[in-house]
C-alpha cells in the first residue's frame, strides 16, 4: 500500500501541476479537497481522469468520488479494491 | 481625465515596466522557461499558477509586474475596476494542446485542466480570481494591437460606474508571445509610483514603443 501511495503522489503532482508541492509533504491522511492539498473541482475531474489513464479503472457513479477521493489513502485503497495496483 | 499610470511589456523573453527592463531570460529560453523564471522573479506564493496555460500566465505576471509598486488595487473599488484585454491568436495554443490530446481515439484522455483554458478569456478570469476584481470585462480578438479599440472602450466603460481599469494585449502562439498591459485611473494625484499620461491613443502607441529591448 506505502508504495502505491508514494506512486500516487508523484502522479497527482504531475497531472494536477502542483509545482510547488514535494512528495513528502503530503498526508496521506489528509483532505485531498478544501484544506490538506486544496484542491478544485477541476482537480477532481482530472484525479477521474488519472484513474482512468494510469489504472483503467472508470468511475460509473460520480457520487463515489467523494469516498473514493476523500485522501490519498482512500485513493489507494479503492485502486487495490479494484484489483488494479 | 482617465490616466495611464504604469505599465508593463514583456516580449523577447524580457520583462519592461515603465519603458525600463526589470527581468530577463536567456534569449534561447523556451515560453515556459521563461515564464517560470519571471514567476520566481516576483517571489510570490500563488500555487495556481502553475495549473495556468502559458496565455493565462503571461497576462497574469505582466499585470503583476504593472501593478508592482503601485496603490492600483488598494486606491480603487474593485467592483468598479474593469479589465479589458485583447489578442490575435485567442486561445488557439491551449486549443491545439486539447486537439492534440483527442486526435488519437486509442489514448483518448482529454484533460479538463487544459479544457478549460480554450477561451481567450479565461485570462481575465484569473486576474479578477487572483485580485478579487468584479467591474466590467471584456476581451477582443483582433488582427495587431490596436490602440484606438482598446482606448475607446475603456474610455466608453470610464464614462459610467468603472474608475480603474487594467488594459492591455496579451498573445501567445507557439514560441511567440507578447504581453503589454497599461493601468488606467480616473484623475488622482495621490499615486507616487504613478507615470500619469493622459490615456489616449498617441500615449499608448509611445509606451508601447518605448522600450529599449536588450534582446
Amino acid at each position: 500500500m506505502d508504495a502505491l501511495i508514494e506512486k500516487l503522489k508523484g502522479q497527482i503532482i504531475e497531472q494536477l501541476n502542483l509545482a510547488e508541492v514535494k512528495p513528502e509533504e503530503i498526508n496521506p491522511d489528509s483532505p485531498l479537497f478544501g484544506e490538506g492539498l486544496g484542491l478544485d473541482s477541476i482537480d477532481a475531474l482530472e484525479l477521474i481522469v488519472l484513474l482512468e489513464k494510469h489504472y483503467g479503472i472508470k468511475i460509473q457513479d460520480p457520487k463515489d468520488g467523494k469516498t473514493i477521493f476523500q485522501s490519498l489513502r482512500t485513493m489507494a485503497e479503492y485502486i487495490k479494491s479494484q484489483g488494479k495496483s | 481625465m482617465n490616466n495611464i499610470i504604469s505599465y508593463a511589456h514583456i516580449k523577447n523573453n524580457q520583462v519592461s515596466v515603465n519603458g525600463s527592463v526589470m527581468f530577463q531570460s536567456a534569449h534561447s529560453a523556451s515560453v515556459s522557461e521563461f515564464l517560470s523564471e519571471a514567476y520566481k522573479s516576483l517571489e510570490l506564493s500563488y500555487p495556481k499558477f502553475h495549473k495556468m496555460d502559458a496565455q493565462c500566465k503571461l497576462g497574469f505576471l505582466c499585470a503583476e509586474f504593472a501593478m508592482r509598486g503601485t496603490a492600483f488595487l488598494t486606491e480603487h473599488e474593485l467592483s468598479r475596476t474593469a479589465i479589458v484585454l485583447s489578442n490575435n491568436a485567442s486561445s488557439l495554443e491551449t486549443d491545439r494542446v486539447h486537439q492534440h490530446s483527442i486526435d488519437d481515439k486509442s489514448n483518448y484522455f482529454p484533460s479538463p485542466a487544459v479544457f478549460v483554458y480554450t477561451l481567450p478569456n479565461i485570462t481575465i478570469g484569473e486576474l479578477a480570481i487572483k485580485h478579487k476584481i468584479t467591474g466590467e470585462n471584456a476581451f477582443f480578438v483582433s488582427e495587431k494591437f490596436d490602440a484606438d479599440l482598446l482606448v475607446n472602450y475603456t474610455e466608453s466603460l470610464m464614462d459610467n460606474v468603472t474608475e480603474a481599469a487594467i488594459v492591455g494585449w496579451v498573445d501567445v502562439d507557439g514560441s511567440n508571445f507578447e504581453a503589454f498591459i497599461f493601468l488606467v485611473e480616473k484623475q488622482k494625484d495621490t499615486n507616487k509610483n504613478a507615470i500619469f499620461k493622459p490615456l489616449n491613443q498617441a500615449n499608448i502607441i509611445t509606451l508601447y514603443n518605448q522600450t529599449k529591448w536588450t534582446h
